[in-house]
């Protein structure tokens, strides 16, 4: 099996919406593969259908080398799954949960319950294992989902937005679950709108919009594929940065970005460095920072879609795009 | 764990079992952190018990001891077709909520999740059938057959509750939301057992289609059936028949269940 999870032309419509519209992945063993999309992009679906949920209309898929509609009995014993939508039952505890899913799955008692109490402890859930899980905040919910999934000790895992909602701590807790099972040789497939999250997690990514890949690769392959490059440039004085603006402008065609008194511009090769230096001069603006860069991959996202993500909103979460 | 097991091709009989008594418990579990599920599920027959015997009871039989043998084992056909909408809410509260997924994601029999549900519901069925038989025991009500005639008694009210649940199946994997099933329910409910004989005597005074609707409807055929059962005759004093009207009830069960279990596989599969 040279793939955990290979898909070709998967296509599934809802009524009108084509969701998935020919969807090629492939996920190697021991790895993240990042899914990224905006709203609506098909992302849902496409891990519906790898986790058996849903039938394809057209194409196919194998999960750790087994047919998702033929062999999928086979399938769900390899798979871990976090919905979009924590799928905890709110009138158990979080042991009960736990316990539920161990003995669905052919534990015993005393296993099943040695099992929950693992997992909690390890997701900070040790002080609300006795209480119901109605009584759990969001990121409590999402959490016992995620240790759900875990239970079976799944070699392949699906995580559908697992850290939306969560807060820094616990989503780099997560993170660092999920390197946890990669050392461990499980495979994950997450979607996720924080592109940082991408970033850092995913071996390979894929970019998926209206249903369709729009593109594919290692992180630093589509930060280069796509952006090229950043120049960034902060004039010492904030009042400069109108002037700053116009002559990147002129010089690159490409409309500039002012944020905080930082002017960036994509640029396609950096031959007008010296260019921009010496029109800053001319102008008689003091330049405090200068630099080049390799787009972020918040750019990358910007430019196959033609939307901003959600890190805009939450700017707490993001780290600046990585350092030239 | 990168050692690969080959995994079954398909769940074993004795596995879709045991997936589905633990499916079965984790619908009763709760009950243990919130016994006061097993009040609210008694509350209200209980407060109809007690309505109906005190204000009604004089009125239409003359005193509330009379009226016992007409209310007791109505309410509780009514109380047993009210309880199959839990059925059909769990079911709708588990597709919205995402355990559905969860629980399909899992290498278990596919229909644990269905019949885990019907088994629970018919648990609770059992107790709130009790329950109303206790309340109704304490303002009066008597067995005058044998105490040994509450064993078909209970299996009868069982089975016609299993097989109507069907329908509130059907219902709660196809609406949007728990409260549209409730609805649903009060909807169909109210008017099958007030135009049957859970609650009145049946009299000539009504027009004939109504006369008609009232004496075939399935509620009066298996509250019948619970009277002679339970009684033995009528208000009347004529001897209550029990084969003909729980062969009835079963009949009218069996038809609503063959219209319902079709179209709930289908909508449970394409649901879940
Ligand atoms: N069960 C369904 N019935 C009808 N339309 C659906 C259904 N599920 C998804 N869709 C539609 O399919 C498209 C893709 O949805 P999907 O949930 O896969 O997107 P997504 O990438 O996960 O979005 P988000 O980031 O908002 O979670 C959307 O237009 C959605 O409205
Ligand atoms: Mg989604």
């Amino acid at each position: 099996m040279t793939y955990a999870i290979q898909a070709e032309g998967l296509v599934k419509r809802f009524g009108e919406t084509q969701a998935l519209a020919g969807v090629d992945l492939t996920a190697r063993p021991g790895t993240v593969l990042g899914v990224l999309g905006p709203n609506g992009a098909g992302k849902t679906t496409a891990v519906r259908v790898l986790a058996t949920l849903l039938k394809p209309d057209a194409g196919t898929a194998l999960v750790g080398g087994f047919d998702v509609v033929r062999d999928a009995h086979r399938v769900r014993q390899l798979i871990g799954l976090t919905g979009q939508y924590a799928g905890v039952d709110e009138m158990l505890t979080g042991t009960e949960n736990l316990i539920l899913i161990g003995r669905l799955l052919g534990m015993s008692r005393a296993e099943s319950r040695a099992r929950a109490a693992g997992l909690l402890e390890r997701f900070d859930l040790s002080d609300a294992s006795e209480r119901a899980a109605k009584t759990y905040s969001g990121g409590m919910r999402r959490r016992l989902d995620l240790a759900a999934s875990l239970v079976g000790r799944p070699q392949i895992l699906f995580l559908d937005e697992p850290t939306t909602g969560l807060d820094p701590r616990s989503r780099n807790g997560l993170w660092d679950i999920v390197r946890g099972l990669i050392d461990d040789g499980v495979t994950v497939l997450l979607t996720t709108q924080y592109l940082e999250e991408a970033d850092q997690l995913a071996d390979d990514i894929v970019v998926i919009d209206h249903g369709r890949v729009i593109a594919h690769g290692t992180p630093d392959a589509l930060k280069t594929q796509v952006g090229g490059q950043i120049l960034e440039v902060r004039p010492v004085t904030r009042a400069d940065e109108v002037t700053v603006a116009r002559i990147v402008s002129d010089l690159t065609d490409a409309l500039p970005e002012v944020r905080d008194g930082l002017v960036s511009v994509p640029i396609a090769d950096s031959s007008v460095m010296p260019a921009v230096v010496r029109r800053l001069d001319e102008a008689g603006v003091l330049v405090g920072e200068l630099s080049l860069r390799k787009s972020s991959l918040d750019e990358v996202f910007f430019a196959l879609t033609g939307q901003r993500t959600e890190e805009d909103i939450e700017p707490e979460l993001t780290t600046s795009g990585a350092s030239a | 764990m990168t050692t690969m097991t080959v995994p079954e091709r398909r769940v074993t009989p004795a596995t879709a079992v045991r997936n589905t008594l633990t499916l079965a418990w984790r619908n009763l579990v709760q009950i243990k952190h919130n016994p006061m599920e097993l009040i609210d599920l008694s509350i209200q027959p209980i407060m109809f018990v007690l309505l109906f015997a005190y204000v009604f009871g004089p009125a239409m039989s003359g005193s509330v001891a009379a009226y016992l043998p007409i209310l007791i084992p109505g309410i509780i056909v009514q109380n047993a077709l009210f309880a199959t909408m839990t059925t059909g809410v769990g079911l709708n509260v588990d597709v919205t909520k995402g355990v559905f997924d969860r629980l399909r994601s899992l290498p278990i029999a596919r229909t644990a999740p269905l019949a885990g549900r019907i088994i629970a519901d018919v648990v609770r069925q059992a107790w709130s059938m009790a329950i109303l038989l206790a309340v109704g025991m304490l303002i009066g009500f008597r067995i005058q057959t044998s105490a040994l005639a509450l064993i078909p008694a209970f299996g009868l009210l069982l089975a016609f509750a299993l097989l109507l649940s069907w329908a509130s199946v059907f219902i709660g994997l196809s609406v949007s939301e728990p409260e549209k099933v409730q609805v649903f329910g009060f909807v169909v409910i109210f008017p099958l057992t007030f135009l049957s004989n859970a609650f009145i005597p049946l009299s000539n005074n009504y027009p004939a289609w109504i006369h008609n609707i009232m004496e075939y409807n399935p509620v009066s055929q298996i509250a019948n059936a619970i009277r002679g059962l339970l009684i033995g005759h009528d208000v009347a004093g004529h001897s209550q028949p029990v084969i003909g009207p729980a062969i009835n009830a079963l009949l009218w069960g069996v038809a609503i269940a063959a219209i319902f279990i079709p179209l709930s596989l289908r909508a449970y599969k394409r649901r879940v």
